[in-house]
């Protein structure tokens, strides 16, 4: 039992964390400018990789300049929407969502041109489990993980809920016209958008780094998980998109569990199919996701 | 003369390699161009299509399946088939999502089959891939006893392979134009430009738009087939989703969605476009030094700025001629007179 929990478990739950993160940035980008920002994940490389180079040059740890590193991808967010989005605003969408797959790749070949493309640690060392947990087996990266979510997600809440621009976000995502008649200015909730997307999407790269590496394919991979976890939610509910979040992450660990017999259920090179098996089967028999989002 | 053989072999493999991207952008056009569905897994269907190919006319081979030696118009012919089979279930399921739902499905899809091939050693050999595909035309210099053009028998085995490519676009292109001029082509750009209108004049929008995606499909599959025999050997690498399914992209806007000309125009542009900075990258020193910084892995990093080059590329055409190159023209109507 025990061992279900830490190796299958608990791993899924650090998995869903990340995909939660990066899924609200994907929600709120859908439900505000109407769009699948298929960049999203390549956003999230940028980010990533300015936080290691900032890593390198202060010698500090990754969560100490992820702000720092947040605030710059945020900036660099603004300046792709200014250059590349904002021409299409009354276009229709889906010359935003060809705008937004060339970006990806432009990105990505960006990142790989300037820190290369060879495999980099974010952080050095092994790390012991926690004692005083015992028999829970689980490093001190993955509280940090779990615990950083938790602290970001009451961070979004309270932006969503109790602030000014994050009430003219929700009422923006609701219905664009109506909003615009009662006097929100849609370029600013545009802008706070980009900025909670990019800053979201840095912190689940960089916790990502933590467990794992740093590599300039990161964010694309992770790219089909955000948007199953997306759609699981309901498009444009950022609650939905955390539920969906630590559901795709979940899965896609326990699908490799051996439930019948002693063999993985599913060979671990197919993880990545269990987030889209889950995604086509969420659009064709419930479309709107499981908190009810927008229907399109 | 024979000074200029590298040249003109080199003329000979860059218009294959423009044909057979031809082939995949017409794939595409009928699916976007004409229907506007957003396939962003042309890399799945084409690499269905390469597989199928290279499996099934290898000589046997222990490490993967097939090895049957079959004929290659056959394959080739199997290849469609079997790339349309897949597509007419990614259709049945995916063809009524919302245009960026769609492109998503898609491109899961293509990672899927990507995994597959990957994944499934005894099928495909896994990342080794296969090897020792047979090509068209392979040796009809020799065998036929032509004359030796540029001094080598073997120019006439590239040159049947590049017309053989290039009579399947023409053949493709007159189809499809048939196509769009036709009741068929009528409705598909009734279904792109409103489905609601379309629908109520009685039309299955739903069975209109697996038509579309199928054939498009059986065409990418063709592209595939082609694309092996060129390559000679294939692993999971043929369907990068950036060289195969955004350089068609790419391809089909920049020469203009829904017109086949354009198709074709932006498929040899963009290919031009592609090889000839490669061959600007290898005339790189490796290192330079600007003020005292050295700056090395100069061939390497360039391969990326290509990259970046054709997006800044799309960007461009898509915000100042979004049509292409070469607008849609549509089919006019039939005047009465009055």
């Amino acid at each position: 039992m025990m061992e279900f929990i830490n190796f299958y478990l608990m791993p899924g739950v650090v998995l869903g964390c990340i995909y939660a993160l990066g899924a609200i940035g994907i929600s709120l980008t859908f439900g505000i400018l109407r769009f699948s920002n298929f960049a999203h994940g390549d956003t999230m490389t940028f980010g990533v990789y300015v936080t290691l180079s900032l890593v390198l040059l202060s010698g500090l740890h990754p969560l100490v300049v992820a702000p720092l590193a947040m605030a710059i991808t945020a900036l660099f967010a603004i300046g792709i929407d200014r250059a590349f989005y904002k021409p299409f605003r009354k276009s229709p969408t889906i010359m935003l969502v060809i705008a937004s797959f060339g970006l990806m790749l432009m990105i990505r070949s960006a990142v790989q041109f300037f820190w290369g493309v060879q495999l980099q640690p974010m952080v050095k060392g092994i790390q012991k489990p926690v004692a005083w947990l015992d028999p829970l087996r689980l490093p001190p990266k993955h509280l940090l993980i779990i615990g950083g979510t938790v602290l970001l997600m009451i961070a979004v809440h309270l932006l969503l809920t109790r602030t000014r621009i994050g009430k003219a976000m929700r009422a923006t995502s609701d219905s664009p016209e109506l909003a615009k008649i009662t006097g929100i200015d849609t370029e600013a909730v545009i802008r706070m958008t980009w900025i909670v997307g990019a800053c979201l999407a840095v912190a689940a790269g960089v916790f990502l780094a933590i467990d794992t590496h740093v590599e300039t394919l990161m964010g694309f991979k992770l790219l089909l998980p955000m948007f199953a976890a997306a759609i699981l939610g309901g498009i444009g509910k950022p609650y939905g998109a955390v539920a969906g979040g630590l559901v795709i992450g979940i899965a896609e660990e326990l699908s490799a569990y051996p439930w019948i017999g002693t063999t993985p259920l599913l060979n671990p090179g197919y993880k990545a199919g269990v987030a889209f098996a889950i995604m086509v089967a969420m659009l064709i028999w419930r479309p709107q996701g499981l908190f009810r989002g927008r229907q399109f | 003369m024979e000074a200029y053989y590298g040249y003109i072999i080199y003329g000979i493999t860059l218009a294959s390699m423009g044909g057979i991207y031809a082939v995949l952008t017409l794939g595409l056009n009928i699916q976007w161009g004409f229907t506007g569905l957003f396939n962003a897994g042309v890399a799945g269907f084409l690499a269905v299509g390469a597989y199928t190919q290279a499996l099934l006319t290898t000589p046997v081979a222990a490490r993967h399946i097939g090895g049957i030696e079959l004929p290659i118009p056959l394959a080739m012919l199997i290849a469609m088939l079997l790339s349309a089979v897949v597509a007419y279930f990614v259709a049945r399921i995916c063809v009524r999502l919302r245009s960026d739902y769609l492109a998503i499905a898609t491109i899961g899809i293509a990672e899927i089959l990507r995994l597959g091939f990957k994944n499934e050693l005894w099928a495909t050999n896994g990342p080794r891939g296969v090897s020792q595909i047979p090509k068209a035309f392979e040796g009809i210099g020799e065998s036929w006893d032509l004359p030796e053009i540029l001094g080598a028998q073997k120019t006439w085995d590239q040159l049947g392979f590049l017309a053989m490519v290039l009579i399947i676009v023409f053949v493709i292109y007159i189809l499809l134009e048939r196509a769009r001029t036709s009741p068929w082509g009528r409705v598909m750009t009734a279904i792109r430009e409103n489905e609601e209108a379309a629908s109520a004049v009685g039309k299955n929008v739903e069975s209109f738009r697996v038509e579309s995606f199928v054939i498009g499909a059986a065409i990418m599959g063709l592209g595939g087939a082609l694309l092996a025999q060129y390559l000679k050997q294939i692993d999971p690498q043929v369907s990068d989703p950036l060289t195969a399914t955004f350089l068609v992209w790419v391809m089909l806007i920049a020469g203009g969605s829904a017109n086949n000309k354009g198709a074709i125009l932006g498929a040899f542009l963009l290919w031009f476009v592609w090889s000839g900075t490669q061959i600007l990258s290898g005339l790189l020193p490796n290192e330079i030094v600007v003020f005292g910084f050295e700056i090395g892995n100069l061939q390497v990093r360039s391969a990326y700025v290509r990259i970046f080059l054709i997006g800044l590329i799309l960007q461009f055409i898509l915000q100042r001629r979004p049509e292409g190159l070469l607008p849609e023209k549509r089919p006019g109507a039939q005047r009465k007179a009055t």
